[in-house]
């Protein structure tokens, strides 16, 4: 987006024309103000030279493109979420049934919502051709993905890869740099903090959609779509973050529920109370306050969020918080038992 | 989307019982109409689907059919395979389609209600001991049901304002609060009055007014009603009353000719508050504030409570007898009410025809609302065009009555309540001609009467009245009256049998409804008191087709005129 914006408009135009679309738009956060100014300037230059707007490319198709810039709340990326939001609502997500985008999307209409990585494959899949796009990567993962690495790597950043064309322990330790000096992995979350987080000393088997056996090390998951699906998590948004062993996993955790717990839209009941409950419980237990049953009252809060919720905010919220705590058991336990009467003040301050 | 055809039945299995529905209605209705209890917070049946509760969560699954073929797939044992959607999907927002599979009662379903009782407790500040809502409280009712009945949770409860003006009829106790939405909705689609919404987010979300508005429509109280916690609350009826002391008799509101029906909670003799009661046919569950109101009339200062007689007290069989005194041998003129009961303005009928009197009555108009509040402010408009006591559609004043009191025709006069002097009636032929006021309230023409009986509220009688849509719905007595006073129509049966020497009036609702019925007035042929007090009855409006009615289309009712076109 920031470096071609027009590979964005390009391929929310094919896809607007192959949808019969009348209008389109680009929802971008309002903290996100320097891709907002790049997009517009790239939408006038596209209206300039008759790639959108009126009579695309003398074609008697027309499709307004327009950048909406949302207020900045987790959920709107929500797509009825979104759509309420781009109604000038409260982004509340929708019931589906029967609020399903494709039916009664924005003000009622068909909508069809992508985001931008979606969108701008299409552009090279119809340059290249589908054949063509699809040799990059491997059967059922092709293309790329942008992966950006945080966390405690020497290089962390944006990096871009053909799918499954290297492993986990690759990008971590080859293109990242590795961890600091004396330091060892912990634990990785591989796409994104809703994504469940995998554990170092994990071994991962079983059979993939393609039938092959697999047993892996977490340095062995391939990145792409159904590696780390198969290792039980996801590569969701390609956000991998690296936790080595100085990380207090109690602390990691509490702060993606203080995340989640602010991001919460508030609308449905089990999302809503749970998620500031587990936020309430893991600030407890890093404040010195942590009980053995703790462990097993957090999971259970989770299962009683995980597919009752309105939308997929429900799991997003409940999944880190499995994962953690089936994973990490003993760090949970020894909070509880070893572990020092008040919060370290150099601790990250929770939202 | 298209409504499905609400009257087609179809088979579902309900907790593998095959049961038939109505196609299209949802899950937690088909699931009421067995008996199966669904609880939900935010589904209301006259609102639009909200689905944010999560409490009607239920099982569902349809037959499974094989891609290729469409043939069924059967089990081993040769029923068909049910294809059971893994996730739990909330009853409300469920439609029925034949065929389908649900479940209401399973270990799934009850671990749902469970967790979600315990969500809504956990920020709940488990005030029961001081709420209002307390004994008809959803929240009570279902952790009572459906609740783990232990608490897991020993963090901090969210602190949120605890007595928030939302207007001048509705205080708000945010803490309580579950945010279903259903006032938002209500004040959205039914009031057409968007001022409440919420701000702030995710367990800190709250309910207020937006800036610079208030919840001051007349139909706010409506949102205390259907809010299933002790959130919204009545600042007229806060703190007054637990409820479960509260006597509740059927009745009808009498602010205008729609008609609402709505419970009368009292207790030990006193009036506390008017609820709206469910009529998919007039008012839905829905009345206005104003309406809600009425019962201060009950106790109002204006209340006429004695007999009297040129201005001192007496008892009422003597002040009965004075009336007859004052009346008798004259050339009567009866001001008839659209506010008396249908009952009493037979008896009015009867009493003129008895003594050859002349009937005058008047309308009182107002704004319509569109909604729940009719222009005809009277409750029984067409009660007074069945029992005969005019052809014509009453207009606002009684000038008519004004000209035969000046010519003489008139010369003693039997008013209903009605006060003579703001209908255009001139004072000083009042003071020229014996008067008896029977009513409610002292007005005007109260004063200068020389006989006043008083009269019952609608809240302290039983009868009946004719809504704007002809639908004839009964009143139950939901107080006793003062001491020493009867209801109206006994007082007319008294007056007409002194005035006439070979017959007795019905004086009791079943002999007024026999002579009614058998009267050859063919549109309450055959209607007893007991029907109508199983529910309403939808007369035959043929005969009155011709007037102009003055209500506007609204909730449940289309002009006489445009249903023609």
């Amino acid at each position: 987006m920031y470096k071609d914006p027009h590979q964005l408009i390009e391929g929310m135009m094919i896809t607007a024309f192959a949808i019969g679309a009348k209008q389109a738009f680009i929802y971008i956060r309002a903290e996100f103000h320097e891709g907002a100014r790049i997009l517009e300037r790239a939408i006038s230059e596209a209206k300039k030279a008759g790639f959108c707007g009126n009579n695309i490319l003398d074609s008697e198709y027309s499709c307004d493109l327009v950048v909406h810039r949302g207020a900045g709340a987790y959920i709107c990326g929500e797509e009825t979420g979104l759509i309420e939001s781009l109604e000038g609502k409260r982004p509340n997500p929708r019931i589906k049934p029967p609020y399903f985008p494709a039916v009664l999307g924005l003000y009622q209409c068909p909508t069809i919502v992508n985001n931008v990585e979606t969108l701008c494959n299409v552009r090279h899949i119809i340059g290249m051709g589908g054949e063509e796009f699809s040799k990059i990567g491997k059967p059922n993962n092709t293309g790329t993905r942008i992966w950006c690495v945080s966390g405690q790597v020497m290089k962390p950043g944006y990096y871009e890869f053909e799918c499954g064309s290297l492993t986990l322990g690759q990008l971590i330790f080859d293109v990242c740099g590795g961890l600091r000096p004396g330091r060892s992995l912990k634990a990785v979350i591989p796409g994104g903090s809703s994504a469940k987080v995998l554990r170092a000393d994990e071994r991962f088997s079983g059979t993939l959609k393609d039938g092959t056996e697999f047993d892996w090390g977490l340095e062995d998951i391939p990145l792409d779509f159904d590696g780390p699906m198969a290792a039980g998590s996801m590569s969701g948004s390609g956000g991998i973050i690296v936790m080595d062993d100085t990380v207090d996993i109690v602390e990691a955790m509490a702060n993606v529920n203080a995340f989640y717990a602010h991001e919460s839209c508030g609308q449905c009941t089990p999302c809503r109370e749970g998620s500031l409950w587990m936020r309430k419980i893991s600030q407890r237990m890093c404040s010195g306050g942590a009980r053995e049953e703790d462990a097993d009252l957090l999971l259970s809060v989770a299962k009683q969020i995980e597919g009752r919720t309105i939308c997929a905010f429900g799991e997003a919220a409940a999944w880190p918080t499995q994962s953690f705590v089936t994973k990490f058991k003993e760090d949970f336990i020894r909070k509880a038992t070893d572990s020092p009467k008040e919060r370290d003040p150099k601790s990250l301050q929770l939202i | 989307m298209i409504a499905p055809d609400k009257k087609e039945m179809v088979n579902i299995t309900l907790n593998g019982i095959e049961v038939e529905v109505p196609n299209g209605i949802n899950a937690v209705e088909a699931a009421a109409l067995h008996g199966k209890e669904v609880p939900h917070y935010c589904y209301h049946p006259k609102l639009s689907v909200a689905g944010n509760c999560r409490m009607c969560l239920v099982e569902m699954g349809t037959p499974m059919r094989d891609r290729a073929s469409g043939e069924p797939i059967l089990d081993e044992d040769g029923t068909p395979k049910i294809g059971w959607v893994p996730k739990p999907v909330i009853g409300c927002a469920t439609n029925i389609t034949p065929g389908m599979h649900l479940k209401t009662e399973s270990d799934l379903v009850n671990e749902c209600r469970e967790g979600i009782m315990e969500f809504l407790l956990v920020n709940h500040p488990l005030d029961c001991p001081i709420c209002d809502q307390a004994g008809e409280c959803r929240l009570q009712e279902f952790a009572t049901d459906y609740g783990r009945g232990y608490s897991r949770y020993v963090e901090r409860k969210n602190v949120k304002p605890k007595r928030t003006r939302l207007g001048p009829r509705v205080t708000l106790d945010d803490e309580r609060c579950i945010l279903c939405s259903r006032c938002i909705r209500f004040s959205q689609e039914v009031a057409k009055d968007d001022v409440l919404g919420f701000v702030d987010r995710g367990s800190f979300s709250t309910l207020t007014c937006f800036p610079g508005k208030e919840l001051a429509n007349n139909y706010s109280l409506n949102t205390v009603d259907i809010c299933p916690v002790g959130a919204l609350t009545s600042t007229d009826f806060r703190f007054k009353m637990r409820v479960w002391f509260l006597k509740e008799s059927k009745s009808v509101c009498t602010e205008s000719s729609a008609g609402c029906n709505t419970l009368v909670s009292s207790r030990e003799g006193t009036i506390q508050r008017i609820t709206p009661r469910r009529n998919d046919q007039v008012n839905d569950t829905w009345m206005t504030d104003s309406g809600r109101e009425l019962y201060k009339l009950v106790k109002a200062k204006s209340r006429i409570r004695r007999p009297s007689f040129q201005g001192s007290d007496l008892p009422l069989d003597d002040a009965i007898s004075q009336a007859f005194e004052a009346l008798k041998n004259k050339k009567i003129g009866v001001v008839a009410s659209c506010h008396s009961s249908l009952e009493e303005q037979f008896l009015i009928k009867r009493l003129v025809e008895e003594t050859g009197a002349k009937v005058f009555i008047r309308g009182h108009f107002g704004e319509d609302d569109g909604i729940l509040l009719s222009a005809d402010r009277t409750p029984n408009l067409r009660g007074a065009l069945v029992a005969g006591l005019t052809n014509h559609y009453p207009s606002d004043h009684l000038n008519d009555l004004n000209e035969s009191l000046a010519d003489g025709h008139v010369d003693a006069l039997l008013v209903m309540g009605e006060d003579l002097k703001e209908s255009g009636v001139n004072e000083d032929h009042l003071k020229k001609v014996p008067l008896v006021f029977l009513g409610t309230h002292q007005n005007s023409t109260s004063d200068c009467a020389e006989v006043v009986l008083p009269g019952l509220t609608v809240f302290e009688k039983s009868g009946s009245l004719i809504n704007r849509s002809f639908f004839l719905q009964s009143f139950d007595q939901a107080i006793p009256c003062p001491a020493g006073l009867m209801t109206d129509f006994k007082i007319l049966a008294r007056l007409i049998d002194l005035f006439s020497e070979d017959s007795i009036a019905p004086s009791e609702l079943d002999q007024i409804w026999e002579a009614l019925s058998s009267s050859g007035n063919s549109v309450l042929k055959g209607i007893t008191f007991l029907k109508i007090k199983k529910g309403a009855i939808q007369l035959d409006e043929s005969k009155w087709e011709h007037l102009s009615f003055v209500e506007k289309e609204a909730l449940h009712y289309l002009p006489t005129g445009v249903i023609a076109s």
